[in-house]
């Protein structure tokens, strides 16, 4: 048990990032090769959600042969819950840049982007007066990089990498099919790294004190800390920097009010943990050699008995057919069935059984459907109504 | 030359005239606009030289580039999960009780519009909204009342100018 276990708070993301000239020199000095051998032995994987190592990523891009290459910052951080990085950005925004900048001496790119959801327009002129700050340094050490903004306009689905590329070419946000994968074609068809903004904030502390400092907190598969969301029924609502591999119940002890029923981990397209299931769920990613362990982008969201579960898988599910792009027919036609399915169930107008097909539909969505937001659905409609399908019904 | 003719010509000279510009531009019109007419998007379509469908196909993809008439002032609450669980459909019926219409609707003055909006990313500080670009959090009735109300004032100090 959990007794006289606690949080390990960590304190790199928002530590002060006055020394990012420093940083970025210091490791303009090192070879590509160093500094990919460096982010591959910090283990540091993707904080967007999907969690694939960064290290890799930098390095099949580098290994790509092309003149032109691009460097994207994806922030359009949609995931309902989460709101981490936001606060990169305005509290932080030089190591976002710096590690950018990095990553394009790393692959061989000259151009940034930095993709901001609509949403967060209100960041603009802070962030541009960084980037400005940022380019006069650049040129005072003659390092060819240049940075710029792309303004979203509101659409959930282009968080996914290449709904991303294809929203910046002027185009609707439709995922494309993958592979190619984006080191080799991305943005305009050219080798790109695109990373979330908190993944280059850590590979900011990495660059700054080495993989070890890194690699030595979290767990074996989940090194290194993560940023939290926090939301919902809780008396401490905010943004908590953790180290990965936190077990559920050590969390909802430290966060809960005292009646948490249920955790949403990961968002509208993570999993509904019921509270019988708090001890053996840690937070991290996949190949734990026991217990689940779940992945987060950081969304937390914290549910009491007050709440209806059905009212919540509703919400979603409402979430999800706004935000399904709408070319492939398994999210496009799911999202609208399972939402008029559980309607149908909840007003008696079918019977309970047939939430055992809606979840067979779910399934078949996680097969079937192209890109991540179709194959997620089903994370959050099984998980609740398998563990409160008589709040579905009744 | 007819204004939105022009707006778009120079929208097209400052991002370029290539297809990875068209966002910008559709922002840029929208902006100073608030929504997409018929026009412009044939305007936008003339200059780019792209089919006129391509355009509007792209711009009713993102929920931020209206292709209705909005009014001056957009206001997005969020309806996704935290915000809802802490009230943010009262604060939606204390805006449609203040400025008489419902959601999708815009006040015949044509001085604001209300929508909801999915999420706006301030969970830890829900209920929220947006008008226009500025983030609004923690509302409530009372608090929505005392927000649209300064914006209400500015309207009638905005008619004394004219007269």
């Amino acid at each position: 048990m959990s007794n006289n276990y606690q949080l390990k708070r960590v304190d790199f993301i928002f530590k002060n990032e006055n020394d990012w000239e420093e940083v970025l020199s210091k490791n303009l000095s090192h070879t590509p090769q160093e500094l990919i051998n460096e982010l591959i032995s910090s283990e540091l994987k993707g904080r967007g959600g999907a969690g694939f190592p960064t290290g890799l990523k930098w390095k099949l891009s580098a290994e790509a042969v092309d003149e032109t290459k691009y460097v994207i910052c994806n922030a359009d951080e949609g995931e309902p819950g989460t709101f981490k990085d936001r606060e990169i950005l305005s509290k932080v925004p030089f190591k976002v840049l710096t590690a950018m900048a990095i990553c394009g001496y790393v692959i061989g790119a000259k151009i940034g982007t930095i993709y901001l959801r609509g949403e967060y327009f209100f960041l603009q002129p802070e962030l541009n007066k960084a980037i400005s700050e940022f380019k006069y340094y650049c040129d005072e050490i003659k390092f060819d990089f240049t940075i710029n903004i792309f303004m979203g306009s509101g659409a959930y689905i282009c968080g996914e990498e290449t709904a991303l590329f294809e929203s910046m070419e002027g185009k609707r946000g439709e995922p494309r099919n993958k592979p190619p994968y984006p080191s080799s074609y991305g943005y305009m068809g050219k080798p790109t790294v695109i990373n979330n903004v908190e993944t280059l904030a850590h590979a900011y502390t990495i660059f700054n004190f080495g993989a070890k400092r890194f690699y030595d907190l979290g767990v074996q598969y989940s090194r290194g800390s993560k940023l939290y969301s926090v939301s919902g029924d809780t008396p401490k609502p905010g943004i908590y920097e953790l180290e990965l591999g936190m077990s559920l119940s050590d969390f909802v002890d430290e966060f809960g009010d005292g009646d948490t029923k249920a955790v949403q981990v990961g968002g509208a397209s993570g999993f509904l943990v019921p509270r019988k299931r708090f001890n053996e769920t840690t937070i991290g990613f996949q190949g734990k050699l026991t217990g689940i362990s779940l992945p987060t982008g950081g969304s937390m969201m914290l549910f009491n008995s007050s709440r209806s579960m059905f009212n919540v898988l509703d919400n979603y599910l409402v979430f999800f057919n706004e935000e399904s792009c709408g070319q492939c027919t398994p999210c496009r036609v799911g999202c609208q069935q399972l939402l008029r399915g559980i309607k149908a169930v909840k007003s008696g107008e079918k019977n309970a059984q047939y939430l055992d097909k809606l979840l067979r539909l779910a399934e078949t969505m996680q097969y079937t459907a192209k890109c991540g937001l179709g194959q997620s659905v089903a994370n959050s409609f099984s998980s609740i109504v398998e563990n409160f399908r008589e709040e579905m019904i009744y | 030359m007819n204004a939105i003719t022009v707006l778009v010509k120079n929208l097209a000279d400052q991002h370029g005239r290539e297809r990875q510009n068209l966002l910008p531009i559709l922002q840029g019109v929208v902006e100073q606009e608030k929504y997409l007419s018929e026009f412009s998007m044939i305007e936008i379509a003339r200059e780019l030289d792209l089919p006129a469908a391509e355009v509007f196909g792209t711009a009713t993809f993102y929920s931020f580039l209206e292709h209705k008439k909005m009014g001056k002032y957009i206001i997005r609450i969020c309806k996704t999960i935290s915000c809802s669980m802490k009230g943010s459909n009262q604060v939606l019926l204390t805006i449609q009780d203040m400025l008489k219409i419902t959601v999708g609707e815009t006040t015949p003055d044509g001085y604001f519009s209300l929508l909801q909006t999915n999420c706006l990313g301030f969970c830890h500080q829900a209920p929220a909204m947006l008008i226009n670009n500025d983030v609004y959090t923690d509302l409530t009735p009372e608090k929505v009342r005392e927000i649209l109300s300064v914006y209400m004032n500015k309207k009638k100090e905005g008619v004394t100018d004219v007269q």
